[in-house]
């Protein structure tokens, strides 16, 4: 009864405060179609240079993805590298190729380092093969390459997205609901519930399931949105991805009402934002952290995106079923029911009983 | 005073915090359906009183009891009002939904919540703001629901914590009748202020400075005790400024 009261007083705030809800509804599509754009973009083409090569090699590095110039002296050449108008300058000096990159931009220096040998492989093909050893049976055979998950086709978006997707549901829920509960503490809106028979466990719940209404709704928007309308890769069930993100939102709505406690201003709520939200997006699998120090990478363990990114990875990249997110939906749950637990006893520093 | 007469009553109250004590002691008695004032400077310790006979908070030692009970305790919050010293509302919401969601959490339903609406709404003249958002409102009219609110479930014990803060004087006049009228019928009604003027209309006052209990009695008898025109001497010949 009193739990109503709180959950229906929540949705006529949202209802209310029509801003509130894009940020949680729209901001997110919003910044999933800005990373969708950025990320699914064709493969970079390489621009390569090239100087007194002889034409075979020059053909060759045409038929890969490289657009392909010829300079005729070596000033024009070098001078085109320094203006970035090309990102690597291969020539041949003293009998051996050289191959001089522009270098500031790793992903370029990768594509041009994909293109040359590319190129150079099928001039021994077109050459007979007869540099390379008879002996041995597979010479000259290209192998044929299968995948376990994921595909040929896969972009980078695809293995973004999982990440994403939880990401966004955490931290605008995060933000929302710890600057709502925030407001309620300096607003004096608490003292006055605490002055009724409110139970603190009764509005610790109640901001759970007046937020978690709006949370179940964003995740399914997000989730459906990233794999209908951006065709992120997604092999698993639907039904698993909004479990999880429906569980990192709750655990991001009591995350945040636990850490309002500890600001005294919007300002100080956003200041956690570097603090507790930024590291976990580096430990959510983001980026690669095989090559971390083990000490380091054992904090990933502590933060809840990375179960919640682990899981969604496991489910709409690898297609895995209940069993393989067992242990994620379990972590994700304990810490959120961890973190009510915390509010309703920080709520003893208003009232004891 | 016998147990029936008295609504609250207070035995050696103290309250600290951290490392700063704010109540030093507090004995307090305040008959039922009596307006009884605490007077004094803001930084006296008024709030903290009043919190803690309205269960909000606990004392460091010493007991609380309102109408016979121990505070704090959660099943006393139904009969107790308190409208504190911000106006405490959710502005994005309509009045009407403040009283709604207030009046829920005391249990009012149906008829009953709609009635009491009714009622309140009368009484602080806001009747036609009713479905206006209260972030519109001003602060009067704010002040004027955050009285009706703490008026929903018709509490026996009504505590305010400085209510006509920033009023003008017509509406603050009414404020005063219509806790006349609630005193008379049978509600307690504990208040503090800082405004000797309306000190005046209370049936007794409590004198309170740094957190000390220094004089109790009706004004009339606490200006008479000390031979002071106005009650602003008596507090200062209480406060042990004699002129």
């Amino acid at each position: 009864m009193r739990i109503r009261a709180l959950v229906i007083r929540i949705i006529r705030q949202f209802l209310h405060d029509r801003r509130t809800l894009a940020l949680l509804i729209v901001a997110p599509l919003l910044v999933l179609t800005l990373m969708y754009l950025v990320f699914n973009g064709d493969a970079y083409r390489p621009r390569i240079g090239v100087l007194d090569l002889p034409t075979a090699i020059a053909d060759r590095l045409r038929e890969t993805d490289a657009s392909v110039k010829s300079y005729e002296t070596k000033a024009a050449a070098e001078g085109a590298l320094a203006a970035q108008d090309i990102d690597a300058l291969l020539r041949i000096e003293d009998g051996t190729l050289l191959i001089k990159l522009e270098g500031s931009e790793p992903s370029r220096n990768r594509a041009v380092l994909l293109a040359i040998p590319q190129a150079l492989q099928g001039l021994d093909k077109a050459a007979g093969g007869d540099s390379q050893s008879p002996a041995s049976p597979f010479a000259g055979q290209t192998p044929e390459i299968e995948y376990l998950h994921g595909g040929a086709d896969m972009t980078s978006f695809d293995s973004l997205s999982p990440v994403l997707i939880g990401f966004f549901a955490f931290f605008f829920v995060f933000l929302i609901a710890g600057v709502s509960f925030l407001r309620e503490r300096t607003s004096g809106t608490l003292e006055r519930l605490l002055a009724t028979p409110l139970h603190r466990w009764e509005i610790v719940v109640g901001y759970m399931m007046g937020f978690g209404i709006f949370t179940c709704l964003q995740a399914m928007l997000i989730a459906g949105y990233a794999i209908g309308a951006l065709g992120s890769l997604m092999v698993g069930s639907f039904g698993l991805v909004v479990l999880i993100m429906l569980l990192l939102s709750l655990n991001a709505l009591s995350f945040g009402v636990l850490l309002s406690t500890y600001a005294n201003s919007e300002f100080q709520m956003i200041q956690f934002i570097p603090i507790v939200i930024v590291p976990q997006v580096f430990f959510s699998g983001l980026f690669d952290l095989e090559t971390l120090s083990p000490w380091l990478r054992w904090i990933a363990n502590i933060t809840p995106l990375k179960y919640g990114a682990d899981a969604l990875k496991s489910v709409m990249i690898r297609g895995e079923g209940w069993s393989s997110i067992a242990l994620d939906v379990y972590v994700l749950a304990g810490l959120t029911l961890l973190f009510m637990a915390a509010n309703v006893w920080a709520l003893r520093k208003h009232r004891k009983i | 005073m016998t147990e029936q007469e008295a609504c609250i009553r207070t035995r050696a109250v103290y309250r600290r915090f951290e490392k700063k004590e704010v109540l030093h002691g507090i004995d307090l008695e305040v008959k039922r359906h009596e307006i009884f004032g605490l007077l004094g400077p803001s930084g006296s310790g008024k709030t903290t009183l009043v919190k803690l006979v309205a269960g909000i908070d606990e004392a460091t030692s010493g007991e609380v009891d309102v109408l016979g009970t121990r505070m704090p305790k959660l099943s006393m919050m139904k009969r107790i009002g308190y409208m504190a010293q911000s106006d405490a509302m959710y502005e994005e919401l309509t009045a009407k939904e403040n009283l709604e969601f207030f009046g829920a959490l005391f249990g009012l339903h149906g008829g009953r919540l709609k009635q009491r609406i009714e009622a309140v709404m009368e009484l602080v003249q806001l009747k036609e703001a009713l479905t206006r958002p209260v972030g519109a409102y001003s602060g009067g009219m704010k002040r004027r629901l955050s009285l009706a609110i703490a008026l929903m479930h018709e509490p026996e014990l009504l505590i305010l914590d400085e209510p006509t803060v920033g009023i003008d004087p017509v509406l603050r006049k009414s404020i005063w009748d219509e806790l006349g009228r609630l005193s008379q019928q049978g509600t307690t009604i504990l208040v503090t202020t800082h405004v000797m003027d309306e000190a005046e209309k209370c049936h007794r006052l409590g004198m309170i400075r740094e957190g000390r209990l220094i004089a109790v009695g009706t004004p009339e008898a606490l200006k008479q005790e000390t031979g002071s025109a106005s009650l602003e001497e008596a507090f200062l010949y209480y406060g042990g400024v004699r002129s």
